[in-house]
């Protein structure tokens, strides 16, 4: 399947995949991260359970401490 | 320019945490005209903090939001700012923010950034939210950059986390709050739509 992973195109096996699977995949490290998948947000309480399909946009921006 | 500077004091603006982030960007938009603040935090003022955020020695010891909310007068004593001396949970999030336009998203740590931004997408999905994110440190200025996702504005290098080695300090920090005051004036001035085209806007 394709996705998209902030704008750009990644081809990978398979027809889903968990939020958290392509966080480890793509080695999304940092504790905090938001998540958007076709503009909606995944609360990180729900990594395991929301799957990615083919054509979907997924954005992923780690959150950094400081303010 | 008139008639947007009646819109801007028609606008209310949530502010949640007045540290570095909340307290340059409040007094930004405070001098740009805004009509009313809600400013958010439970801190006092130390010493530590001058290095960076808008309050003066003489109010070390001081709660933030009632420090904050005189130094905003000192510039306009017509804003109506409404000050919460409170530690922001979802329900507080809800109750306090219902009548602003918009939020800015000010806090120090991550836990909290990811707290406000969860709370605010799922009860408030017409509100904008512009959170910052990366901005420790020094130099470096053209890292620092705007990403929209939807209702949610990023400001920050993405990048740079406070550290003992990498403290944040005045300049980083206050680009980052303006670069999030200047978000808000956008959103609020252009009438920015929620469901927009975020790549027509990234290439603005």
């Amino acid at each position: 399947m394709k996705i998209s992973l902030n704008n750009k195109e990644e081809s990978m096996a398979g027809e889903s995949i968990s939020v958290r699977e392509l966080l480890t995949m793509m080695r999304f490290t940092f504790p905090l991260i938001i998540v958007k998948i076709n503009g909606q947000l995944v609360k990180k309480e729900d990594y395991e359970r929301v799957f990615i399909g083919d054509g979907d946009a997924v954005e992923a921006i780690h959150l950094i401490s400081g303010g | 320019m008139q008639s947007k500077l009646e819109k801007l004091k028609g606008t209310c603006v949530g502010i949640a945490g007045c540290g570095g982030l909340g307290s340059n960007c409040a007094m930004a938009l405070a001098r740009a005209g805004i009509g009313s603040l809600v400013i958010v935090d439970f801190d006092v003022v130390s010493r530590e903090n001058l290095n960076r955020q808008y309050y003066f020695l003489d109010q070390v010891g001081q709660k933030k939001v009632l420090a904050l909310r005189e130094n905003i007068r000192k510039v306009n004593p017509d804003i109506t700012v409404e000050a919460h001396d409170v530690r922001l949970g979802p329900d507080d999030v809800v109750r306090i923010f219902q009548n602003c336009t918009l939020i800015v998203e000010a806090f120090d740590s991550a836990d909290m950034k990811l707290m406000l931004i969860e709370t605010v997408s799922e009860r408030f999905p017409d509100k904008f939210i512009i959170a910052g994110s990366g901005l420790a440190g020094y130099g470096q200025n053209n890292a620092i950059r705007t990403r929209r996702l939807g209702s949610l504005f990023i400001c920050g290098d993405e990048v740079s986390e406070v550290s003992p080695e990498l403290p944040p300090l005045a300049p980083r920090v206050c680009i980052v709050a303006s670069m999030q005051a200047n978000q808000a004036l956008e959103i609020i001035l252009d009438d920015l739509a929620i469901v927009g085209d975020d790549d027509a806007w990234d290439e603005r």
